[in-house]
């Protein structure tokens, strides 16, 4: 135990570890399970398959979303795949290929406990997902077909069209509706979570808004689980859904809880490029498509010429030309960067030459443009509606977006953070990427959590701590509400000059300046004296309209948004911490000559989680340091 | 279609705003100008409702999430037509270029009985969730599954399963049916599953009971308009329906012999 912080990670040989942990937690009768109240709040890949599988076990579980229907969060946008390590294609996959692809593909910042015990329940989430009747791709024979993803060189994605997190999601979802009507799970839609309560210590219970009526009110359970997603929105523009946000996993850190790794934040290569500022989010074009498509760029600077003019030797394929073994499937952190420095010579394409092109047209002509409709159809349709360009014509413009983010509260090997009975899954936790996440791992990752890792460990707190939900009259709740209550009256009572949309585009673009896809010391203490500035601006003048009690869209912004502007200073500290390059975090001061992340695993191969100590003081740092036994600390190389 | 024309624009939109669901509403006419031709249509109302913001007006509310046309959370009545003119588009994936400058778009809530409003354009659609309950799933307790491959699916039987599946359960279906009917997503929920080895356990029960809940919540029967399939934005084919009818009688049939 290192600062108090213990990730319990089984003794015993890597491969051993978890068929012994769940040996070794503990069990909770049948007859006694319905006695514990489970408070899970999301409905995502993560909170609906672990709402479903501990309904199925008989434990007593409420669910929180914000969108109208548990079907609608934000993993239904996932398109291209997940990974399991089937080895369906006999092209040499394994558990342990993987494992290791995962923890290379997140360039050694990852616990490799739980990365193994990733790759090693991947292979039942396929089989979980067949028997309910998600229609994954099929050959004519009728077996499953697989595709290849960045970061791999062999063939382990599943997909369903482009639209594989929607199927997903739908099985996990029809798993949470049984049980919705079996009464094991009591649903509660258009509803936010606006605080986390401690009681004597453990996380007893949340404070919600129902977001229809405006209504404030407690809930209480023997165990708080948060699957509450990314923060990807810190940054405005991403690829996530407007909704998204991180004020649960924000106020339970504010709780208490660790926040670990902010700054290891995933940008996307491949997504629409911005087109003005009136923009509200990004588009992202599947990983998948780099299958079948090749990047490019001008070699000549400012050529402004339309693609279909410029020859093939004036052309720069840049990603086969600096990693010819992986090409076009090079990891996104590596593929992004590639693309701003073509982007930052000058090279990039399009109106505001920020943007490299995907081309199709070695695939069509090689293939057939049926085939390639069969693959991306729909992905193409969408670029069609975005962009009114055909991409079947003419090659795709595309450039890196903010994506996902690997970070998240600090868990430990049962998915439980610092705080007791506080259980984090998905992408809200931290655990399993590392500094960069591969493609189609965050489908597994959020399943394996919810049907597999949670319901196994979760009966080690329940089980020591038995079923003693507290009452929520108690005096616990009623400050919690109380300051719920309070900060939603001073948000209504500001009556400023400016948007909450405005204070948002702001620290969006400040974060995505200063802590975007490269970072320096500079820049980052910059940032560090502005987020503050911007939060004072917000709370003295944002305007706020309308009711707390009713239904009110602006307030749901402004809170959400309030959070941003205390998370991103968070972020940022980290960043200005984590003093080298890996993953999706790229300093500028550390890069190798030909502009390369440079770790440094003498000083940096630690997990950071950060302690909110006081409003009005610095995160205090924790350190888990990151051992590695059954794999070897080596430089990551796609070349 | 394109309407062609300058790269920014003025609209007027008459958009109908309701405070709850207890008090009555009505039409609101609002200028909306300096569009760009590339904003969405969602992002032409929030550039709308920062204008009114700004006016201490309060802003007008409406449901939307992904903006990438798969979540299902956005709706909206564009001229009469759900999710707007373009086939096979969501709201979010509409965009001010198929506007010409000067019109006039008349903006309202999905209107269905089973589909209440909550506030302007936002109504609630849980009725469909109540539907999916009654049966809408393959049951399948975690950790009993078999391996994956050891089910070999035809492929033209998978494919047309996922044809069904891809339903994003947006409701525009409902708001496009003279007879308000939630018959499309029923059909593709039902067809879905009856389309695959592992849904024939509970194919009878469940259309009958989806059916019924269907009803229940207040949602009209198919009278073969076809309205639905030329609205849906997953182009989910009315053909369904047929096989729903046909899923029904069968299931009817061996209810009655049982």
């Amino acid at each position: 135990m290192i600062n108090g912080l213990d990730a319990h990670i089984p003794a015993g040989a890597i491969d051993k570890k978890w068929d012994l942990h769940k040996f070794e937690s503990k069990l909770i009768n049948p007859a006694n399970r319905r006695k514990y109240t489970i408070i899970i709040v999301g409905s995502g890949l993560a909170g609906a398959s672990a709402a479903a599988t501990l309904g199925e076990l008989g434990y007593k579980v409420k669910c929180f979303c914000y969108q109208d229907s548990p079907r609608r969060a934000h993993s239904i946008a996932a398109q291209g795949g997940i990974n399991a390590a089937k080895n369906y294609q006999n092209d040499g996959d394994s558990v342990h290929r993987l494992f290791y692809d995962t923890i290379k593909g997140g360039d050694f910042r990852s616990r490799e406990a739980n990365v193994y015990r990733l790759a090693e329940v991947s292979a039942a989430i396929i089989d979980q997902c067949v028997a309910q009747g998600v229609p994954f791709a099929r050959e004519y024979g009728g077996l499953l077909a697989n595709r290849s993803f960045g970061g791999a060189q062999v063939s382990r994605t599943f997909y369903a069209r482009g639209q594989t997190g929607q199927q997903l999601l739908l099985g996990a979802y029809g798993a949470l509706c049984k049980q919705i009507a079996d009464g094991n799970v009591q649903m509660y839609p258009r509803t936010e979570m606006l605080d986390v309560v401690l009681v004597d210590g453990h996380a007893k219970g949340i404070v919600v808004r129902d977001m229809v009526t405006g209504k404030i009110s407690s809930h209480a359970g023997d165990t708080v689980v948060l699957a509450t997603g990314g923060y990807g929105n810190v940054f405005y523009l991403s690829t996530n859904a407007k909704g998204c946000n991180v004020t649960a996993t924000w106020r339970a850190y504010k709780k208490g809880a660790f926040f670990a790794n902010p700054c290891y934040t995933q940008i996307h290569p491949t997504c629409i490029p911005v087109s003005g500022d009136y923009q509200s989010k990004l588009t992202l074009m599947s990983e998948s498509l780099r299958n079948d498509g090749r990047v490019w760029a001008p070699k000549k600077k400012g050529d402004k010429r339309p693609p279909n003019e410029i020859p093939e030797d004036e052309r720069d394929y840049y990603l086969e030309r600096k990693y010819p073994s992986f090409g076009n499937l090079a990891p996104r952190d590596i593929s992004s960067r590639a693309a701003k420095q073509v982007c930052d010579e000058g090279r990039g394409i399009g109106d505001t030459g920020l943007g490299v092109y995907l081309d199709f047209a070695d695939a069509i002509s090689r293939l057939g443009e049926k085939t390639i409709r069969e693959r991306y159809g729909n992905l193409f349709d969408m670029y069609h509606k975005i962009t009114n360009e055909d991409a079947y014509k003419l090659p795709m413009r595309i450039f890196p977006a903010v994506h996902y983010t690997m970070g998240g509260l600090w868990v430990d090997y049962n998915l439980m953070s610092n705080l007791p009975g506080l259980h984090v899954m998905g992408e809200a936790n931290f655990s399993d990427h590392g500094a960069n996440r591969l493609g189609a791992s965050a489908l597994m990752q959020g399943l394996a959590d919810g049907y597999f890792v949670l319901p196994n460990t979760i009966g080690n707190y329940l089980a020591a701590h038995g079923a003693k939900k507290p009452n929520v009259d108690s005096s616990e709740f009623k400050k919690a509400e109380e300051d719920v209550r309070n900060r939603t009256a001073r948000l209504l009572g500001i009556k400023g000059k400016k948007t909450v949309d405005h204070f948002h585009r702001e620290l969006g673009i400040l974060m995505w300046d200063k802590c975007g896809m490269a970072r320096n010391d500079a820049g980052l203490r910059e940032a560090l004296k502005r987020i503050p500035a911007l939060r004072e601006e917000f709370w003295e003048n944002v305007n706020v309209l309308g009711q707390g009690e009713e239904l009110n869209q602006s307030l749901e912004k402004a809170g959400r948004v309030a959070d941003f502007l205390e998370f991103g200073e968070l972020l940022c500290y980290d960043a200005l911490n984590r003093k080298e390059s890996c993953g999706g975090h790229f300093r500028e001061e550390f890069q190798t000559p030909d502009g390369e992340a440079k770790r440094n695993d003498a000083d940096y191969a630690y997990v950071a989680a950060w302690e909110h100590v006081g409003d009005n003081s610095p995160p205090q740092l924790h350190k888990e340091p990151l051992e590695f036994e059954a794999v070897h600390l080596a430089t990551r190389s796609y070349k | 279609m394109i309407a062609t024309g300058p790269a920014k624009r003025n609209y007027t939109i008459r958009v109908w705003r309701q405070k709850n669901g207890q008090t009555p509403g009505k039409f609101a006419e609002y200028s909306a100008k300096d569009i760009p031709a590339d904003a969405s249509f969602l992002e032409m109302l929030d550039i709308v409702n920062e204008g009114l913001t700004g006016r201490n007006e309060e802003p007008i509310a409406f449901d939307h999430d992904c903006r990438e046309g798969i979540c299902g959370m956005c709706s909206l009545v564009i001229n009469g037509t759900p999710h707007g003119p373009n086939k096979a588009t969501t709201t979010c994936q509409l965009y001010m270029r198929h506007f010409a400058d000067g019109e006039t778009i008349v903006i309202e809530p999905f209107r269905a009985n089973a589909f209440p409003v909550l506030r302007d354009l936002i109504v609630n659609r849980s009725a469909l969730d109540r539907i999916q309950q009654a049966g809408g799933f393959i049951t399948a307790r975690t950790g009993s599954a078999q391996d994956a491959n050891n089910l070999p699916i035809p492929k033209p039987a998978a494919d047309k399963a996922m044809d069904a599946a891809a339903c994003i359960g947006c409701g525009a279906c409902v708001a496009a049916c003279p007879n308000a009917s939630a018959m499309l997503f029923l059909s593709a929920r039902v067809s879905h599953f009856a389309l695959l080895p592992q849904g024939q356990p509970e194919r009878t029960h469940r259309v009958l009971r989806m059916l019924e809940q269907h009803d229940a919540e207040g949602f009209g029967n198919c009278r073969n308009h076809y309205e639905c399939e030329a609205v849906c934005p997953a182009e989910i084919s009315a053909l369904f329906i047929t096989k729903l009818n046909r899923e029904y009688a069968l299931a009817e049939v061996k209810e009655a012999v049982k």
